[in-house]
């Protein structure tokens, strides 16, 4: 029972997350809300997987903690690289 | 628990593939489609399809989106209004509509008199046990009982890389290393951004190795929990390219040089088949790791299994540093270009 | 002793997942950037920590309790890189922060004590070195 108030927690969170990646403005806004939305895919697996009586399923929630990092470098690094071309150092 | 999260998951999906296709600014798309991603590995998790999710969690959440951008830095970041046609839009009205109508034939999810469950299913279910003593079924499905399917879509993965060699490193014919020293040119003149952002330094080279040790623990944990040659080959190369991304190709290159990349690409299938080949020398069939050990059968097959997964996983390391090699080094080779960043933002 | 773990783990999971729902309706609510990204750290922190521990309690002294801490370790290295490096990506493509007009000249003050009095008041402080950070 605990896992699953834990879950529509995390599902709501993710809604809300959800609403503000597709409403933008900026897309800064949408890089913070695709991050915390990872973050909250973690929470989701992780007690998803003590719902249904396998917590062994943690791997898969280090995997993101550890992995997602790569992508978020990337999409920094695409949003600075444009900012190098432009200023012209 | 009846509650529906599956449908509530599914649901936020939709609402976000929606999204993708209605935005015009495809780096946002791209960030949306980050989400997508997230999306479909807790679907793939909550439907116990945990190989799947641990994929969708290893690819999608680092591979996918640095190709997505490294795609982007060389195309036109907004896509272009076209005017609507109504005939392609009607044939996919058509096909998915025709989809759906079958899906409507197909047993409910879970049923256990499903037509996949009462074939072969039992069957690879009671050997994974008594023939492999392996506990991750899928693994041993994977390895072994399809082991020439693996072995296919290993050889996949060498053929669709060497096409994108060719394709992004021209297609100049057989002199790959002359297109692996464009690659090394390209990415000494690349300026590394991130050179000024100490942070994110620092962080990586504290993260890169516990991603390679947490690679080599999903390649060799593979039996027994989630996990295996693809997601571990995807997972040690997010460690080298996240190196790549932060300090630059052209330090990327000094620690696995395109060449050493290519052999080792070569050198997975090659392992994998060579497996094969060696049950054949020991009066097996192909792929038969049972005769791999002279004493125990169940050895025979961890050993064979292992070699196996060992080949994969190098093929899909080498595999997707090699294509991010390309499109990174296209990328650095472009960049003279100023980009078109306001818009972007905006 | 197993009446009290339930009893931590409930608080945790159901506090950790209201903390998860304040700071996504923060993120939605709030005017700019920088202060969605104020609301989206506690999420990351007392939010995912709390589910977290909460998880590891449940799973008790094992393997899987071990590797959700990881989790939370990695989780609590990477989310302020990533967040340092957004706002810094941010700023540098001159994105404004709506709430930087200071109006009234004792507004202006507000914001610089508490982050010298930081070490004092942990909820402040949290706010204090986020601010630092920016």
């Amino acid at each position: 029972m605990m896992f699953a108030t834990a879950i529509v927690g995390i599902l709501i969170t993710m809604a809300l997350a959800l609403a503000r990646a597709l409403k933008g403005p900026t897309v800064f806004d949408r890089i913070l809300a695709a991050n915390m939305f990872g973050t909250k895919t973690i929470l989701l697996i992780a007690a998803a997987g003590f719902l249904t009586g396998r917590p062994d399923w943690t791997d898969l929630a280090l995997v993101y903690a550890l992995v997602n990092f790569a992508g978020t470098v990337a999409v920094l690094k695409y949003v600075r690289f444009q900012d190098m071309a432009a200023g012209g150092e | 628990m009846t509650f529906p999260i599956e449908a509530i998951v599914f649901l936020f999906l939709l609402a976000t593939a929606l999204a993708v296709t209605h935005l015009r600014d495809l780096f946002a798309a791209a960030m949306v489609f980050g989400v997508f991603s997230l999306l479909s590995a807790g679907l793939f998790t909550l439907m116990d399809a945990v190989d799947v999710a641990f994929t969708e969690a290893a690819v999608g959440a680092g591979i996918s989106t640095v190709l997505i951008l490294s795609t982007l830095a060389l195309t036109d970041p907004r896509e272009h209004q076209q005017p609507v046609r109504f005939a392609p839009v009607a044939v996919v009205l058509l096909v998915g509509a025709a989809l759906v109508y079958g899906t409507l034939d197909m047993p409910y999810y879970g049923d256990p008199t499903a037509p996949i469950h009462k074939h072969v299913a039992p069957e690879y279910i009671e050997g994974a046990m008594t023939d492999f003593g392996i506990p991750n079924i899928v693994t041993n499905v994977l390895a072994s009982y399809r082991g020439y399917d693996t072995l296919g879509e290993t050889t996949v993965v060498l053929t669709a890389t060497v096409g994108v060699m060719l394709l992004l490193g021209g297609l100049g014919g057989a002199r790959h290393r002359g297109d692996a020293e464009v690659v090394e040119a390209a990415g000494d003149e690349e300026p590394t951004p991130m050179d000024r952002v100490q942070v994110a330094r620092v962080s990586t080279t504290v993260l890169a190795p516990l991603i390679m040790l947490f690679g080599l623990y999903v390649q060799f944990h593979g039996d027994f929990g989630p996990g295996g040659g693809f997601q571990a080959g995807v997972i040690f190369a997010s460690a080298l390219i996240l190196h790549g991304i932060v300090f630059g190709l052209s330090s990327l290159k000094r620690v696995v040089s395109p060449r050493f990349l290519e052999i080792g690409l070569a050198a997975g299938v090659l392992i994998y088949a060579g497996t094969g080949v060696a049950s054949l020398f020991r009066d097996g069939t192909f792929l038969d790791y049972a005769v791999l050990d002279h004493h125990s059968a169940q050895h025979g097959r961890h050993l064979g299994i292992l070699l196996v997964e060992a080949g994969v996983g190098i093929t899909v390391t080498c595999a997707m540093v090699l294509i991010f090699f390309f499109f990174a080094g296209r990328r650095a080779a472009k960049s003279e270009e100023p980009g078109d960043r306001d818009r972007r933002v905006a | 002793m197993v009446l009290f773990i339930e009893i931590a783990s409930w608080l945790l999971l159901v506090g950790g997942a209201g903390f998860c729902i304040v700071g996504a309706i923060g993120l939605l609510r709030m005017p700019d950037l920088y202060s969605r990204t104020h609301a989206a750290t506690i999420t990351d922190t007392l939010g995912a920590g709390m589910v977290l521990v909460g998880l590891a309690l449940q799973a008790g002294p094992n393997l899987t309790a071990l590797k959700l801490l990881m989790v939370l370790a990695f989780l609590l290295y990477t989310s302020p890189v990533s967040g340092h490096a957004l706002v810094k990506a941010a700023y540098s493509h001159g994105i404004k922060a709506e709430l930087d007009v200071p109006i009234d000249p004792q507004q202006v003050q507000i914001p610089e004590r508490p982050a010298r009095d930081a070490p004092t008041d942990s909820a402040r402080g949290k706010e204090g070195a986020d601010d630092v950070s920016d």
